[in-house]
């Protein structure tokens, strides 16, 4: 056995344990949902609602996905809330997670504020039409469209490759003008990485789609920023994981505005989500060091694809 | 000759600017949300909806749940804080409201670096994120 052996294999016994004791919470929720959810107490739902998010909160920092990506199928597959109250809540939690990261990336300059300022403006305008056209479409037609795009999710996971330092012969002419460039240190190595962009008004382009589906499903929208920016656009891939993970603090809050208009938060999903969320990915972080990436990922896409089928039976009303 | 900030390992002035009004504006919104959420769960001040009724409406859709317990959507709740529900959207308000003050801080900023471009992208991108928080796009759920 390997030095690492042991806390490597507790770590697999942990995340084991806690994907089972998730299961059966799912699985007891989704009974009790579909029997009567007004005949349990009411601080029953809230109670799960936080131990359930402080699971996906754990796995969404060992799998590397956004809390918001897990947030919505799964709560709105699983629980007895309604989906216009789970899209509100799901933004405000990936929103807390964004701007709780933001301040501390924008310090150490790996997020880029010449690179988001630009993204921003296209994906939070689309994340308004996004969120408006959501909470126009019948619940049933937006519960199809997320279980699809959920299983998107998926496939993109499994596919999608990733560069770590993409080769950008020229700058474009748009991100020259807009001077989108910079400079970071690589920690693991030492070597001072000058980056620049191409490719931008197909990235913009596709931040059109990116913030229309943010808003519609109430997902963050990391899963999708970080390849367009990393893949496309050509920026490394720590400057477009921190600068993405700062963008959505820009498009979630475009969006959670609209749902907060409309009335659909409700502080007593929106509050025990947070605090779940939030204590999971403190713990997430330290089980990192002893985490096996590729095993949590698995679990990770595993669980999207159960919440994923599951958002589309429920929308197709099986 | 001036040097590129944006060629340097150091986060530019009006990053660091934007970075310094987020993270004070995250702490104090999740504290305040916190603080008034425990107001409401330990029900110092009475909620709105009782909390041993609100599971008979999470199930219903936004209009049918603001159509049954009377609650209007918008601005409204700011002259309901007088109810333990309505307080916790005082943290909600702050944290969706940071990033405005962010880009509304480094305007100033930009424009003096004489980077009047993204001076002007982020008042626009201000603009948008003041016409999402102001209702005027539609309230009320379908």
């Amino acid at each position: 056995m390997t030095r690492t052996g042991k806390p490597g294999a507790f770590c697999l016994a942990l995340l084991l344990s806690v994907t089972v004791f998730a299961g059966s919470v799912f699985a007891g929720a989704d009974v009790m949902a579909a029997d009567n959810a007004s005949s349990a107490p009411w601080w029953m739902w809230p109670l799960i609602l936080l131990v359930v998010t402080f699971v996906m909160g754990i796995a969404a920092v060992l799998g590397g996905v956004g809390g918001g990506v897990l947030f919505v199928p799964i709560i709105s597959g699983f629980f007895p809330f309604h989906l216009d109250f789970v899209r509100g809540a799901g933004l405000l939690v990936a929103l807390a997670g964004a701007l709780a990261a933001g301040p501390g990336l924008l310090k150490m300059n790996l997020a880029s504020l010449r690179l988001a300022v630009p993204v921003a403006l296209i994906a939070s305008s689309f994340a308004i039409i996004g969120a408006m056209v959501g909470l126009a479409l019948p619940t049933q037609v937006v519960q199809i469209a997320l279980g699809v795009t959920i299983l998107g999710i998926c496939v993109l996971m499994l596919t999608a490759k990733k560069s770590t330092v993409p080769d950008v012969p020229k700058a474009d002419r748009i991100s020259s003008i807009l001077r989108i460039y910079g400079v970071y240190q690589e920690a693991s190595t030492g070597e001072i990485i000058d980056w620049k962009i191409h490719r931008t008004w197909q990235g913009l382009v596709l931040f059109v789609v990116i913030g229309i589906m943010a808003g519609m499903f109430g997902l963050g929208a990391g899963w999708a920023n970080v390849p367009v920016l990393n893949l496309l656009m050509g920026a490394p891939l720590k400057i477009s994981v921190a600068t993405s993970k700062f963008l959505l603090s820009i498009t979630d809050t475009s969006a959670a505005w609209i749902y907060l208009n409309q009335g659909c938060v409700i502080p007593m999903i929106v509050v025990p989500s947070l605090i779940g969320i939030m204590g999971g990915s403190f713990v997430g972080v330290r089980l990192l060091r002893v985490a096996k990436p590729g095993l949590v990922r698995w679990i990770v896409i595993g669980m999207l694809g159960f919440a994923g089928l599951k958002a589309l039976t429920k929308g197709l009303g099986f | 000759m001036s040097i590129d900030p944006h060629k340097s390992l150091q986060a530019s002035p009006e990053q660091l600017a934007y970075a310094a009004v987020l993270e004070k504006g995250m702490y104090i919104g999740l504290l305040l949300l916190f603080v008034t959420y425990a107001i409401y769960l330990l029900g110092i001040l009475k909620p709105y909806i009782p909390v041993s009724e609100i599971s008979n409406y999470w199930s219903m859709s936004v209009g049918e749940y603001l159509n049954k317990t009377h609650i209007h959507p918008g601005w409204w709740w700011t002259g309901m804080l007088g109810y333990g529900d309505f307080l916790n959207f005082i943290g909600i308000a702050l944290l969706a409201g940071v990033t405005i003050c962010c880009f509304l801080i480094i305007v100033p900023l930009l424009w003096k670096n004489n980077d009047k471009l993204y001076a002007v992208l982020s008042v626009l991108e201000a603009v948008i994120l003041g016409v999402a928080a102001s209702g005027i796009l539609g309230t009320g759920g379908h």
